[in-house]
């Protein structure tokens, strides 16, 4: 796309858009060449000198189970956030849908938990199953669970995926009522008339023309399950306990800053790179041909 | 509606209710928190009903900040809820102003690289704070930008979204006023400010409901770049408190500071909605 008009000047539009290009290169372009550098690199004892290790840093991350046992953490975990997250909102949807009336209302009423921060998001859910005042805690004590999710690695995980998709569901709500709205009420009428119950109706008529709104949720909530928890993880279990909470973008934080293995969490920005990198071809590719039915 | 089936109708909006209630739920719950002493959150399980002090306990967080044994110091939550402030507000306005620019650049002028340039700006989609997290600290620390606003936000305000946002709009925006404005003899700045800029003006309102919940919600950049208390923001400080290690906890003073950390962002929502979810769709496409 072009536009047929345009003004002639032969400096002016380096300068306007210098300030973006700058900040680009500075603070995105350099770090992330610096970071595929230093993939290859380690420093001696002393961190003074630094030399060439070729994919020893890689090899190293393959070979730790701490690493190898992250990647399943995040994979169990992006998958728990995205199937409830969506099926429950997908229910919600369907259901705001059907109703002639409230919808806006039910609309207002929940999209705002999309502009809680995950870190207050953990604290709030934190609280609320914090063993001692926390409710949900005294609850699941009353049913007969030994409840602290501090000390039990299955809990914590489960506390992080409630935290983490609560906050999620307003935008995927949102987005599959808007979907629902989008498709033509006679389609709906024309199955009605064929003599398609609403169950039959949803799944053969409805569901298929959602799924392109499906397949867009579903890749964005990967990507947020991936590198947007870092707050949920940080403000409620620290990654623990023993490492059981510990996703990839925690881990890359933790080794960088807390444990000082620049090499090995380079390596790390690395493998995370390539994998938003895959997710964001995935999302292009599906968005340049649209589903058509 | 096709069939009519008002017991199905009942259930759907009972079923929209009761998700509402569980929605919100956490955060009653830190509003309660919130109104009761120390003594009473301290029960178990704590109280259901509201108490009495949450304008004390309020008042506590705002100007006093909780007391944690074995943590010295706390920050009141106004010098938070400021930092906070400026920078969501420096992020939003900064995006917007350098993606208008750039836009305006890509758009509206023929130069060598321009296609160059618009990829680079694409392709910073794929490099989150997270994928180079050490570099670009090193990067600010470098800079001299450590515990300083500028450090917290210049390397924020990079946009391939707004941008995109912008162009896709100038792009609808008919040929004829640029020859008018030039038959008038106006300049490209001249077109820019009193042409463009005003007719963009509901897309820079949704642009700035998202950038500002984007910037108000930053965890991990805070958490390298402002070491100092007096560059935190108010949701680090809500993420470091909640597991303070061997802190004695005032939950009702913590809790009635989460519910300030989420207080403005969810009122820019709720008042601004009709922007909010245009940003939102339109961000996306």
């Amino acid at each position: 796309m072009e536009k047929r008009v345009v003004f002639q000047n032969r400096y002016l539009p380096y300068l306007l858009i210098a300030p973006q290009i700058a900040i680009t290169i500075i603070f995105f372009f350099w770090p992330a060449s610096q970071a595929v550098v230093q993939s290859v690199l380690r420093e001696d004892a002393f961190g003074t000198r630094s030399y060439f290790v070729g994919l020893e840093n890689f090899i190293a991350l393959f070979e730790d189970e701490y690493y190898l046992n992250s990647f399943k953490i995040t994979a169990l975990f992006s998958t728990l956030v995205t199937t409830i997250g969506l099926s429950l909102s997908l229910l919600l949807a369907v259901t705001a849908d059907r109703l002639v009336r409230g919808t806006t209302a039910y609309k207002t009423l929940l999209i705002w938990p999309y502009a809680v921060a995950p870190a207050v998001a953990g604290a709030l859910w934190g609280f609320v199953f914090l063993p001692g005042p926390g409710i949900f805690a005294w609850l699941l004590l009353q049913a007969g669970v030994d409840w602290n999710f501090h000390l039990n690695g299955d809990q914590a995980m489960f506390v992080v995926v409630v935290a983490a998709t609560w906050k999620q569901i307003s935008y995927n709500f949102l987005f599959f009522l808007a979907g629902l709205q989008s498709i033509p009420k006679s389609l709906i009428e024309a199955a009605a008339i064929d003599g398609a119950g609403p169950i039959r109706r949803f799944w053969t008529v409805v569901f298929p023309l959602l799924s392109p709104t499906l397949f867009f949720l579903v890749v964005v909530n990967v990507v947020y399950a991936f590198f947007e928890t870092f707050g949920v993880i940080h403000s409620l279990t620290r990654g623990g306990p023993a490492k059981s909470t510990e996703i990839l973008v925690y881990k890359v934080w933790y080794d960088g800053f807390e444990a000082q293995d620049l090499g090995g969490s380079a390596a790390q920005s690395v493998i995370l790179m390539v994998i938003v990198i895959a997710l964001t071809v995935v999302q292009f590719r599906y968005i340049e041909r649209k589903v058509h039915y | 509606m096709i069939e009519r089936r008002p017991v199905a109708n009942a259930f759907g909006h009972l079923m929209l209710v009761a998700m509402i209630v569980i929605v919100a739920f956490p955060i009653y719950l830190a509003v309660i928190a919130a109104s009761h002493t120390i003594q009473d959150v301290s029960q178990t399980p704590m109280p259901l009903l509201p108490g009495a002090e949450l304008l004390e306990n309020t008042a506590r967080a705002l100007f006093d900040g909780p007391q944690l044994v074995g943590v010295s110091g706390s920050t009141p939550a106004i010098v938070l809820m400021m930092n906070s402030l400026i920078m969501a507000i420096s992020i939003a306005v900064g995006k917007i102003i350098i993606s208008l620019l750039s836009a305006f650049a890509i758009v509206y002028f023929r130069f060598p690289l321009k296609n160059f340039f618009f990829w680079m700006i694409f392709i910073t989609l794929m490099l989150p704070v997270e994928v180079r997290i050490i570099p670009t600290y090193k990067i600010v620390a470098d800079l001299g930008l450590l515990d300083t606003y500028t450090g917290l936000v210049l390397p924020l305000i990079a946009s391939a979204t707004a941008t995109f946002l912008f162009r896709q709009f100038f792009m609808t925006v008919p040929d004829e006023l640029v020859e008018a404005a030039r038959i008038d003899g106006a300049g490209p700045m001249r077109f820019f400010f009193d042409i463009l800029v005003p007719l963009t003006r509901t897309s820079i309102a949704a642009m700035f409901v998202i950038q500002f919940i984007y910037g108000w919600n930053q965890y991990l950049w805070p958490l390298l770049i402002a070491s100092d208390y007096k560059y935190q923001t108010i949701v680090l400080a809500i993420g470091r408190l909640i597991r303070a290690p061997d802190a004695f906890y005032e939950w009702p003073v913590i809790m009635g500071m989460a519910v300030l950390a989420l207080l403005p962002p969810v009122l820019v929502v709720v008042l601004m909605q009709r922007w909010f979810v245009k940003g939102l769709v339109e961000t996306e496409k």
